[in-house]
């Protein structure tokens, strides 16, 4: 175990050399870019033991990944907003291939106007892409979850790829003290990757070709979404030997914080639950019963552990850094539709810090007053707001 | 009845794509009357999925059907689409559109 600064695309590179893909194929975007420049340092070093592929542009990375993973090796990838979207496609193919490739995202925000700053509509975009989603909140998080989602991705009764999501520049560049674990216990933690099936000139196979109407094709979906509950298990069981292992407490799913007996519960994604939690003691000081609710898988969604978490509280504030054009916002609705029938409480959604806007302490702060508010009415009068937009004196600061 | 599943998680096709018969979607058949066909090979030539070639004489045929099979071409069924472009660019109409489901239960 070594105690070193790293940003969180460092962090991100490490914890890829650390789990040893033998293929690294990837396109360099803002901000993702140092991920893989610190990979392709490794490799030219001759500290990492993988073949980097350069490719013009991020459909090939993916589509070389997949090509690669097929042949029976473990894969890594790392991409950002635009970079994403243009893998689209190659993300279903990953997924309904079953091939358990582990790929980085740096949530950036969807142009136009121009913008490289942290916003999760590129990954919700990308919610029903058959990949597991898990968002972090710190550079540990991020080097042990992609060591974690190797672990958990490989398992033959699972096979699905997996982002790492990190927040854009938030974490990608700023820089903090991360423990990385030695190689040998990483190695023994992850072991050989065992592929459940690959390409094999004894033994030739055709993958993906046509099947007709009445072929399993809804079959092998359904065997994918089985796959995506089982991960619910494998999740909590590998999230418990990596805690204990390496010494680590992460929650598997939903991460609470001063969540007992609170008046409301504020429901979020990646680093603002961090700034939350200095709100939440700030405001328990003065005298308001308030907590924190940081989810970290959003594919799998753990539904029976939001339901749990609904019945300690009378309120629940969703805050999404992003928008979707219809019921609101992306965790806003999943939130309600999962706690529907379950509990009668209010919800309710708050949009902030699209484009990388800051979400500062004072902001989260006036969220919490209108959702102790909200709790208390018992009604929610607009069920999803946006927070903090130019002129709006109800969130200026 | 228990839900069946493949045993794969994806589809792996150990078998060649000649085995993956792909004439499901048919809804008219191209029927060829040989006895009009005059040996051109146009609609050979025109098959976009090479599902038409050249006819074998079975074992079981009496020696009349061979013959009238003699030189001509035959469609495979496993794989004809159904489009009717051999039908279209016939030029003297043996090829003929039957609608598929006339020849179900056949099979």
């Amino acid at each position: 175990m070594m105690k070193m600064i790293l940003t969180g695309n460092e962090s991100a590179a490490w914890g890829a050399r650390l789990s040893r893909p033998k293929v690294v194929a990837a396109y360099p975007i803002t901000p993702q870019t140092s991920i893989i420049e610190t990979i392709a340092s490794f490799i030219a070093n001759g500290e990492m033991d993988a073949r980097y592929i350069r490719v013009e542009s991020e459909h090939s990375a993916m589509a070389a990944c997949i090509a690669a993973q097929n042949t029976g090796v473990r894969t890594y990838t790392a991409t950002s907003a635009h970079g994403l979207a243009l893998m689209h496609e190659v993300l279903m193919w990953a997924s309904g291939a079953r091939l358990p490739i582990v790929m980085s995202v740096v949530n950036r925000a969807m142009a136009p106007p121009w913008s490289v700053w942290t916003d999760q509509l590129d990954t919700m975009a990308e919610r029903d892409s058959g990949w597991i989603q898990v968002y972090t909140q710190n550079n540990q998080e991020v080097l042990d979850s992609i060591i974690m989602s190797y672990k958990i991705a490989e398992k033959h009764h699972i096979l699905l790829p997996t982002m790492v999501i990190e927040d854009a520049f938030i974490l990608s560049h700023t820089s903090e003290g991360v423990d990385v674990p030695d190689q040998s216990e990483v190695d023994e933690f992850l072991g050989e990757y065992d592929p459940a099936f690959k390409l094999d000139p004894d033994e030739p196979a055709g993958f993906g070709s046509l099947i007709m109407p009445e072929g399993p094709y809804m079959e092998f979906r359904y065997k994918m979404a089985l796959a995506m509950e089982d991960a619910k298990k494998e999740i909590a069981s590998v999230v418990k030997e990596y805690n204990e292992r390496f010494n680590r407490n992460y929650e598997p799913f939903i991460e609470e914080y001063r969540t007992e007996d609170a008046d409301a519960i504020m429901f979020v994604l990646g680093t603002i639950g961090s700034t939350a939690k200095d709100v939440v003691d700030e405001m328990r000081k003065e005298g308001h019963n308030v907590g924190v609710a940081r989810l970290r898988y959003f594919r799998p969604f753990p539904m029976e552990e939001l339901r749990k978490m609904a019945k300690k509280t009378n309120m629940i504030g969703v805050v999404d850094r992003s928008y979707s054009f219809g019921p609101g916002a992306d965790l806003f609705a999943e939130t309600k539709s999962v706690l529907y029938n379950h509990t009668d409480i209010p919800i309710k959604g708050y949009v902030m810090g699209l484009g990388g806007r800051d979400i500062t302490p004072k902001i989260l702060k006036k969220v919490y007053m209108d959702m102790l508010k909200t709790a208390e009415s018992e009604y929610v009068e607009n069920e999803v707001e946006w927070v903090g937009l130019h002129g709006d004196e109800r969130w200026s600061e | 009845m228990p839900i069946v599943l493949p045993d794969d998680p994806t589809a792996i096709a150990k078998v060649p794509s000649t085995e993956n018969k792909t004439g499901g979607w048919r809804t008219f058949r191209p029927v060829i009357h040989y006895e009009k066909c005059i040996r051109c090979y146009i609609c050979w030539k025109f098959c976009p999925d090479a599902a038409i070639h050249f006819a074998k004489p079975e074992a079981h045929e009496s020696p009349k059907e061979a013959l009238a099979k003699f030189d001509t071409v035959e469609i495979n069924y496993d794989f004809c689409k159904g489009c009717g472009i051999c039908a279209n660019e016939c030029p003297v109409k043996a090829i003929e559109l039957v609608l598929e489901e006339n020849f179900r239960g056949d099979e």
